[in-house]
Formats: structure tokens, sequence, C-alpha cells
């Protein structure tokens, strides 16, 4: 399998493009998660374009690259880099939590591309270390990430997962934290304190790496240097903002699960700066409902 | 009569099938030697993974390895492998239809001194819930050992469920276990014993004492819980008319309910249950099963009452 990455696109222009159809694709059905899914969009961004093994017409392949999306309700994020990667039609996006779909309301395993059905949080990095151990089995030399939200760390289950990846020497198993420090009611640590969160980390046996979540290049080198590391896995803390991208959304614990209106859907494709007629071009492609793309082409 | 625990008789199986099959790996939490899962993982170093009492953990490791390709069996006892990882066996095996094999062992009352806490009778109704899933509890050795031997063989997920103590061997060298199927021990025409696990030792033996005062039963041995073989169930409900189902598990969620849930929309007669009405205590095994009415004398009671209620 060669090493399918896609290095000469634009980042940045990927990551707007993908924020308008995340948006969209939340509105179109009045439901879904778009603070994390605009939290954790350049991490996986970096990831499927510049990091990941993988080749979007062989999914299965055995020596692929694997990714675990743990936190399946940003599912959202998840389908709008699969897509725009060539796993599955851009057209099926309009498709979101809708009855047919394959694109259900949490990450499943029907998806092209989706390694592990999610939802119920706490489990994808024990899945992650099922993956690596098969690597040590087999030999086959992939990488496996799991992708947690900081919220999901409070799961009992993410430290059983820890322990086991240490005690395993599992070198090859990356974990990626979205610090968003926001969770489903409130921020993080008015729940409950995660602080000091890389040294529980470092305690369980994990080498830690901070950097920028929404700086491509500085998510790269960590990627870069995480893979690279052959005695530990290690934990990636991704400092992120919450619906970053969006002036309403950013930093609201009210956008965590909660979807935009159509007024503040429009305001937010205002705010990244799209024309009407891109919008109602990408809404076309995408599938979103006409009930929808009338009331933008009327009110935009 | 011969005799072997069920759970070792599986951990004999498991050893010859990690010979004859590569992909099969084998994940336990602490209580290895219990399950006889120590039996492959001393052959099998590189493809055995202890992760200690953590149950949760074990059942989504299983999950990625089986992604993986892997044929994921994950053990542990019946009471800490069915409850607590409930929520991970339901998202990441039974939806996704992963090939992961959970073998508990120590079910129910017959795990005996360590109490309540520790003997599982609601497993079966937990496990019998999940959409796809295969259940198995074996009535012996031979169809343990040949139960897991199937489960390596078919794809998808499957529980089979274990006991601790010794249980009489009643299946011979001729014996081939046969996936969803009931096995019919003996055809009579006055009732019929529907059993599994080490209840069917003991429908046999009621069978025989009936015999005695002329009373001809049916013995049915319902490894299989799930799927139900209702072909099989609904000959007999049509031939004898009068059901008794016997089980080391809860009366709700079992046997009993899921025989009771399919006569009732088909062929409805009357049905009597030997099960347990409540949670356990410590004591021995043979003890536990006299004062909790788990034996031939209950079904053999069992037997008498239903056939009164005949139309
Ligand atoms: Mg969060």
């Amino acid at each position: 399998m060669r090493n399918n990455n896609n290095q000469n696109v634009d980042l940045k222009k990927v990551s707007s493009d993908l924020r308008r159809d995340i948006l969209m694709m939340i509105t179109n059905v009045n439901s879904g998660h778009a603070g994390g899914s605009l939290s954790e969009l350049e991490i996986l961004i970096t990831l499927y374009n510049s990091i990941l093994n993988i080749d979007p017409q062989n999914p299965s392949d055995k020596k692929r690259d694997r990714f675990v999306l743990s936190k399946g309700h940003a599912s959202p994020g998840m389908y709008a880099v699969l897509s725009h990667r060539g796993f599955f039609p851009r057209s099926d996006l309009g498709g979101f939590r809708k009855l047919g779909s394959h694109l259900q309301g949490h990450t499943h395993i029907g998806t092209p591309g989706v390694e592990m059905s999610a939802g119920s949080l706490g489990q994808g990095l024990s899945f992650g270390v099922g993956m690596a151990l098969a690597e040590k089995i087999d030999k086959l030399k992939y990488n496996t990430f799991v992708l947690l939200g900081d919220g999901e760390c409070e799961e009992g289950q993410i430290w059983e997962a820890a322990m086991s990846a240490s005690h395993y020497n599992l070198s090859k198993l990356t974990a990626i934290v979205d610090r968003n420090k926001i969770q489903n009611d409130r921020f993080t640590d008015e729940v409950s304190s995660l602080e000091p969160l890389g040294n529980k980390w470092s305690s369980f046996g994990w080498s830690v790496i901070k950097c920028n979540g929404h700086n491509t290049k500085s998510l790269e080198s960590s990627f870069k240097k995480a893979i690279s590391d052959t005695t530990k896995p290690t934990v990636i803390i991704a400092d992120t903002v919450k619906g970053k991208g969006v002036s309403f959304m950013e930093n609201n614990p009210g956008f965590h699960g909660k979807a935009p209106t159509v007024e503040q859907l429009i305001a937010a494709l205002h705010e990244l700066k799209f024309s009407k007629k891109s919008v109602l071009e990408a809404g076309k492609q995408m599938n979103i409902s006409d009930s929808l793309l009338s009331k933008i082409s009327e009110n935009y | 009569m011969e005799s072997i625990a069920t759970r070792e008789a599986f951990g004999k199986a498991l050893l010859e099938l990690g010979h004859e099959n590569n992909d099969v790996v084998v994940v336990g939490g602490d209580l290895n030697v219990s399950t006889f899962a120590h039996l492959f993982g001393h052959e099998f170093p590189d493809r055995f993974f202890d992760f200690g009492p953590a149950e949760q953990n074990i059942m989504s490791v299983a999950a990625g390895l089986a992604s993986c390709g892997k044929i994921a069996v994950a053990t542990t006892f019946a009471v800490f492998g069915t409850g607590r990882p409930f929520d991970q066996i339901r998202m990441q095996i039974a939806q996704p239809h992963a090939n992961v094999k959970i073998v508990c062992s120590h079910a129910g009352l017959t795990v005996g001194e360590d109490g309540s806490s520790a003997q599982s009778i609601e497993d079966i109704g937990l496990m019998c819930t999940l959409p796809g899933f295969n259940v198995i509890i074996p009535s012996d050795g031979p169809e343990a050992a040949q139960a897991i031997k199937t489960a390596i063989e078919t794809p998808g997920p499957f529980y089979i469920r274990t006991s601790r103590a010794s249980s009489p061997i009643i299946h011979d060298k001729n014996y081939k276990f046969e996936l969803g199927k009931a096995e019919v021990l003996h055809n009579g025409n006055d009732a019929t014993i529907l059993a599994c696990g080490i209840m069917v030792s003991a429908a046999l033996e009621a069978k025989d004492n009936l015999l005695k005062s002329g009373i001809d039963c049916s013995v049915i041995n319902l490894s299989n819980l799930s799927p139900l073989d209702t072909e099989t169930i609904l000959n007999q409900a049509n031939k004898t008319g009068a059901f008794v189902t016997a089980e080391e598990h809860y009366i709700r969620g079992g046997l009993n309910s899921l025989v009771s849930q399919l006569i009732t929309s088909n062929h409805p007669i009357p049905i009597e249950s030997v099960a347990l009405t409540s949670y356990g205590e410590s004591g021995e095994s043979s003890e536990l099963l006299e004062k909790y009415n788990l034996t031939a004398a209950s079904i053999e009671n069992a037997v008498q009452k239903v056939m009164q209620r005949k139309v």
C-alpha cells in the first residue's frame, strides 16, 4: 500500500470549507454536535491529509493506519473529513442523521473509513489497544491513533486502557485529547478537575506532547514525534477551542449538542466569509434539503 | 459416570484450537487459571493478553483485535464478564457483529462458597437481549469443547457459559454439536423437560425416575438459547402439550422466559419452571442446589404439576 498523503492541498481552505459543511449538515437536520466537530477539525484534517497511511479506495487494507474516533458524537467533523478524502461521495453528507443514511448520529461501523462504532464514551482507547496488539502479532507496521474528548477522560475505562497500553509497550499507539475545556453541560473543570492532565498520562507511562490543536503545522510535527517514539505510547494534548471559527459558538457550552438555527447558520457562514453563491452550491453538492437552501437563498 | 467441569473442557479445547488456527487470540482478566485460559496462555504467550480485572477494557480490546482479523476469545467469570462490560459488549461487539467469543465460567449458584455477589444468575438474560448474539450453555464437557470449536469457526459474536463444578458427561464420542439446534435426548409423550447447563443431567435423572411411575417425558438439551430452535420446541409442544423448564439462572430473562415467549405466541400450553426466584448465598454447591430447588426432585415435582394442568 502506498502512502496516500494529500500534501498539496491548502489546509487552511480545507478547514474553512469543512466548517461550512459541518454547520450546514447539522442545521439541515436541526440536530448534531457542532462544538466538538469544530474543535477537532484541524486534528482530523492533519491526520487525514498529512499523517495517515490510508487508501480511500481500499479502506480495509490490512496495512492501513488506524484512526478511531472515540468521541463518536463529533461525527459531523469526521464525516466531512472522510468525504473530503473520498471515502464516500460528498452528496451523502445531507443524509446525516436521516432515515436510511449510513451517516448515523454517532459514527458507526457501516460508514466507509469508520473503524469503530462509537457513541458511549470511554471505549475507543481500549479498541485502539486491541488494534495495536494485533499489529504486534502481525508486524504490519501500521500506527493506531485514537481521538478522545477531554470530558471523555472522566471515564474510568480510559485509564484502564492507558495502563494496559504502557504495560504492553504499545509505542505505535497515539492518543489525542481534544482539550476544548467544555463537555456536555459545562466547563470540564466545573464538572471534574482534569488537570494536571499531562501528568496523569505521564504517570501512566505515556510520552506527553502538548500542541496548538488548530495549527496544522504544530499538529503535524507532534504526530511525527509521536510516531518516531519507539519506546512508549504517546498522548498529544491538543489545546483547542470548542466551536472554533464561529465567534458566538467559541467557548460556549451551549453549542456542545445543540444545532445552530438557520439565522445562526447564516451568521456563521458570513463570518467564515462565504458568498451566498458558494454556500448554495455547496448545499446542492451535499444534498442539503431544499427547504434549508431556500431559507438561505432568501435571507443570506 | 465420568465427569468434568465445562470450564476445563473449554480450556483444553481452546488450547487445541490455538494450534489449529493462528488467528485465535485470548484476552483474560486475572482469573485465567480458574477459567482454564492459562493452558492457551502458556502455549501461546504472544497471542494471550491479561488485563487484570478491567472487564470493560477486556471487551473493547477484544473488539479492537477482532477488527484487525483476529478471532478474539474474552474470558473471565460470568458475573464479571457480562454485567459490568455490558455497554462495551453492546456497542462494540453486538452492534457491529464483531468476531468476539465471550466465554465465561463460574456461572450460576454452583460457584458456591463465594456467595451471592459471585453467583451470576442474570447473565443469560443480559446476553439474550443482544440482537444477533449466539448464546450457548453447554451441558457437559464434550459439548463445551465442541461449542467453542464451532464459535471459533463461525464469524460473529458468541457467549458461552461454563461452570466451576464438575458435571456428569452425558454425550458419547459420536456426539456432534449443532449450532442453533435443540438436542432431543429422549422422546416421550407425557411432558417435555427443557433444560440447559448443569440442569440437563438433572433432567435426565428426573426422566428416569418418572419412568418408574409410568410417566414418559421428553428431555431437550436447550444449550442453544439464542437463536432458539423454534421448530423442535414447537414440535414438542404439539407432541406432549406440557413443558417444564430447568435452568441455573433467575426465572426472568433466561430459558423459561425465552420458551414462554415462543409458546404463548405460537402454541399455548402449560409451563412450569425450575429456576431461581431470588439471589443465593454462601455454601457448598450441592447444598445450594438442594436449598434453592435446582434438583432432579424439583423437576419431577414440576412435571407432576404441569401434567395436572394439561387440558
Ligand atoms: Mg470537550
